[in-house]
């Protein structure tokens, strides 16, 4: 049978998917296991979840949570920090420590034949970090040479500086790297103080996915963890109850950068919480504006002007509101039509140019069809796992992401757009060459441009 | 490690190869066509880069852009270009494989009905705009430009990188799209790897619906790739750049993919740079701290490899520092060899990374990747146990005789790159070079 090129074929029934479930229980020091048996390559994904990020910095400490992060494998337990990386090298491990503005993550992928030498490790640098001041010196050296780095790097000053405008003197106002003069005073003893606050069993969730049973796992989970115990030095500040942020002194701010050969732009405002009910509704509604290839934004800014290579939104969602912003790199002489434009896109889905049917079934369907796709890797299970442990949300929760997506419709995706993407507060940060870009972006109208240099 | 799976061959030359895993109700369509820049000749480089950009915007059945029905019915997808081969990928939902295979006939069949002057001059502003955000505007990011200028000849088709040359992308005249497309996309250049919850029969059913009307067109010359002349002496440059700290480049001609050699200064690259017990790592971040970063890479071609250490200097230490101690390491490496410890811990590093890429059906990297890897550029897509088994029955003496063979302290090109005005931080008797 030859293939019918008079139309696209149809699809097929919506195939079938289990969504994983999460096997889970709470050790006797308080500290939460959470196992998924996934068979299809001799891997196991381990993941464990503190609560705690760069929020949770004290004012003058920027940075305080990011490096005490950064020295959980530089030296553990009986072992230096060589030793430490000698041993997650004989077991294959992958190891990814990162630290966001909500939590602490630290993932490790291994053979599943070596799963307990990788929960002993996770566990020594969990709980018996060394915090030597000779490896602090040199990790501390390596973070200040990074910030240096990161000022010739367009992305990095964009981001610094749309968030300290966005978040002015609050726990969302740096970037978890944190600032150089901050750094510079910070001491050793004012990271085991912090670990010592932070990372405590009642606060902490492991999380197993891999090659073996959820029983297997589970035990091999409880052994490595369950004669740890710690109660919190002092408390941690939950960021439901910050405060909400001051409105930006001014809507736009140019970082000079002589003679960049594109301008790096961010356009946003803080949106909504990753509790928010709205969260469903949120995403199909930037789906359609920006978050994906064949979004509003896109098609217009590189497929229809060739302005750029690319550009996105995203709601980043996080325990207290987070921002809403727009991504792209576009060059030097289309920046400010590029912001007209973009603005526009903004303004028009809440008004002139409402969410039509047909994008909405757009949007929802690449959420929803595309959803088991998330759920095909170890590591990808227990990260999406790691989301419910931070987020509080429901055993169900994956579940039902599929039906509460298809419930919206135009009124309700469109009141999300009107509710938390709103044009008037957008705050504009141009990374560029100042004497090429100044006439055209005042010509923007949109107040006197910030000359900001970044810090 | 076993990946079954069936190989046929359709009447029009198109390789089609398939590989269940029920495990997720998707499927992954795979699709290479064996041309990259390497294809191209001088004063015509990025137009195998370019052509891989229009074959998103649309074909003649279904004209308005290859990405709306495909995220619609929830696929990720994407495609890139190297200097070996150009590869683009879906992953569905199982029920949409219809759709995915009706799409990539479409683009691989009917491409040029539907190519218009417009679409062809907003693709070369969308990748000019690309080769100013990751290589103009980025520190360090015309380095490997002048690498690999240096280290082929001009008339080599590695000499240049697969983004291109930004006047030469401007030059580009849609009548080149159309001689590129006829002699390079179509089925007998090209191999179709599907890799999911599909079954083997129905697969290469649907591969036939869809392909088999194609004709098969013919298989393009092999790419000549002139010898090159073993160098006496270091070729020694500097690169002025916006940057903080001066970084250094040493980089050495090396086997082809798959070729003798080439997983051993794989395995010497880990044993180099992999983890904070490496070589390099070791002595120039942890002990020494002259250097903020060391990373050392086997670039594996199809037409010949080159290996390569990158180190940046710590504020205050010179090139001359780090390039020393690189040599000293390297030294010992090439006279000593590994020793059984460090070869045991990056063969369970190169075995768990090669899992690793195992773990998806689609994408980059992923089986259905891979298995178009092997079938391109070896004819047989289940090399995989043979690949492991590469790196498995190294030994400490085949890595130091590759390391002595293939990186010896002469030959070398060595790159400087430093911060604007500030060539005297380069290494002595380097020769300013000039790309944009």
């Amino acid at each position: 049978m030859a293939a019918d090129r008079s139309g696209l074929p149809s699809l097929g029934p919506e195939p079938a998917f289990r969504f994983p479930e999460i096997h889970r229980t709470v050790l006797a020091n308080g500290l939460r296991v959470w196992t998924v048996p996934h068979r299809q390559v001799p891997l196991v994904a381990l993941l464990a979840l503190v609560p705690v990020g760069a929020s949770s910095d004290p004012g003058d400490r920027p940075g305080l949570a990011a490096i005490t992060g950064d020295m959980l494998d530089e030296g553990a337990g009986d072992r230096s920090a060589l030793d430490v990386h000698e041993a997650l090298g004989r077991i294959g491990a992958q190891l990814d420590l990162e630290v966001g503005h909500d939590a602490t993550v630290l993932a490790l992928t291994t053979l599943e034949r070596y799963v307990d030498r990788g929960l002993e490790l996770i566990r020594d640098m969990l709980v018996r970090p060394r915090f030597e001041q000779r490896e602090f010196d040199r990790v501390r050296d390596l973070r200040l040479n990074r910030l240096l780095q990161l000022k010739d790097m367009p992305p990095a000053l964009a981001d610094r500086a749309f968030t300290q405008l966005l978040y002015r003197n609050h726990p969302y106002g740096h970037l978890p790297i944190g600032s150089e003069g901050a750094l510079r005073a910070l001491m050793i003893r004012d990271i085991a103080a912090f670990h010592r606050r932070a990372f405590v069993p009642a606060r902490t969730t492991v999380i197993a996915v891999g090659d073996a049973s959820r029983e297997a796992l589970t035990e091999a989970v409880a052994n490595a963890f369950e004669h740890w115990s710690a109660d919190a030095d002092g408390p941690i500040a939950d960021p439901e109850t910050f405060p909400e942020p001051a409105v930006p002194p001014s809507r736009l701010a140019l970082v000079h950068r002589a003679g960049a050969a594109q301008s790096e732009l961010r356009l946003g405002h803080v949106a909504l919480s990753r509790k928010s009910p709205d969260y469903h509704a949120a995403l199909v509604a930037n789906m359609v504006l920006g978050g994906q290839f064949v979004s509003r934004i896109n098609m217009n800014l590189r497929e229809d002007k060739g302005y750029t290579y690319g550009a996105r939104t995203a709601f980043e969602f996080r325990r207290a509101p987070g921002p809403f912003v727009l991504h792209a790199s576009v060059q030097s002489d289309a920046t400010a039509d590029a912001l007209r434009e973009a603005i526009g896109e903004i303004r028009a889905i809440r008004g002139e140019r409402p969410i039509t049917r047909a994008e909405l079934e757009l949007g929802r369907a690449s959420l929803t069809r595309g959803y088991p796709r998330s759920f095909e890797t170890a590591d990808q299970i227990a990260r999406g796992a790691a989301q419910l442990a931070l987020y509080d949300l429901p055993d169900d929760y994956f579940s039902t992401f599929i039906p509460k997506v298809l419930s919206l419709d135009e009124a309700a995706v469109t009141a999300a757009a009107f509710q938390h993407i709103d044009p008037a507060r957008l705050l504009t940060v141009v990374v560029g060459d100042r004497d090429k870009l100044m006439p055209s972006l005042r010509a923007l109208e949109l107040g006197d441009v910030a000359d900001v240099s970044v810090t | 490690m076993n990946i079954p799976y069936t190989k046929h061959t359709l009447p029009n030359g198109l390789d089609v190869l398939i590989h269940e895993d029920h495990s997720v109700p998707i499927v992954a369509v795979n699709l290479w066509y064996h041309v990259g820049s390497k294809n191209e000749t001088p004063g015509r480089t990025g137009f195998a880069h370019l052509f891989e950009h229009l074959m998103f915007e649309g074909s003649q059945h279904y004209d308005r852009g290859y990405f709306h029905p495909l995220q619609e019915a929830g696929a990720s997808l994407n495609g890139s270009t190297n200097a070996d081969r150009t590869n683009y990928w879906e992953v569905v939902p199982t029920n949409a494989i219809d759709l995915a295979l009706w799409m990539e006939s479409d683009r691989m069949g009917y491409l040029l009905p539907a190519l218009t002057d417009a679409k062809f001059a907003n693709q070369r502003e969308v990748v000019l705009n690309e080769r100013r955000q990751n290589y103009e505007n980025r520190p360090y990011g015309l380095a490997g430009m002048a690498i690999v200028a240096a280290l082929y000849p001009e008339q080599h088709p590695y000499h240049w990188l697969t983004i291109g040359d930004a006047d030469d992308i401007r030059a580009a005249h849609i009548d080149d799209v159309r001689a590129f497309f006829q002699r390079y996309y179509h089925p007998r250049n090209a191999s179709l790897a599907l890799a999911g919850d599909i079954d083997a029969e129905q697969g290469l059913a649907l591969a036939s619906r869809y392909f088999e009307e194609i004709p098969g067109g013919e298989t393009p010359p092999r790419v000549m790739v002139p010898a090159l002349a073993p160098r006496q002496e270091d070729v020694r440059l500097v690169l002025e750049d916006r940057v903080e700290l001066p970084r250094l480049y040493l980089a050495w001609h090396a086997p082809a993919l798959f070729a003798d050699g080439d997983a051993e200064l794989d395995l010497i690259a880990e044993v180099l740079s992999s983890g904070k017990t490496s070589r390099l790592y070791r002595a120039l971040v942890y002990e020494q701290r002259i250097a903020t970063e060391v990373a050392a890479s086997q670039n594996s071609r199809e037409a010949g490899s080159f290996f390569q250490v990158v180190a940046t200097a710590a504020p205050g230490r010179t090139l001359a520092e780090v390039e020393r101690a690189i040599a000293r390491e390297m030294g010992s490496l090439v006279e000593k060899g590994p020793t059984d410890i460090e070869l045991e811990r990056c063969l369970a590093q190169a075995e768990a990374h090669f899992l690793f890429r195992l773990q998806t059906v689609g994408g980059f990297g992923g089986k259905s990747d891979q298995l178009n890897a092997y079938n391109t550029f070896l004819g047989d897509p289940g090399y995989f146990d043979r690949d492991l088994e590469r790196y498995r029955s190294a030994t400490p003496a085949a890595l130091r005789a590759a390391a002595a063979r293939h990186l010896t302290a002469r030959g070398r090109v060595v790159l400087s790159v430093v911060p604007r005005g500030r060539l005297a931080l380069a290494l002595p008797d380097s020769q300013p070079v000039a790309v944009s």
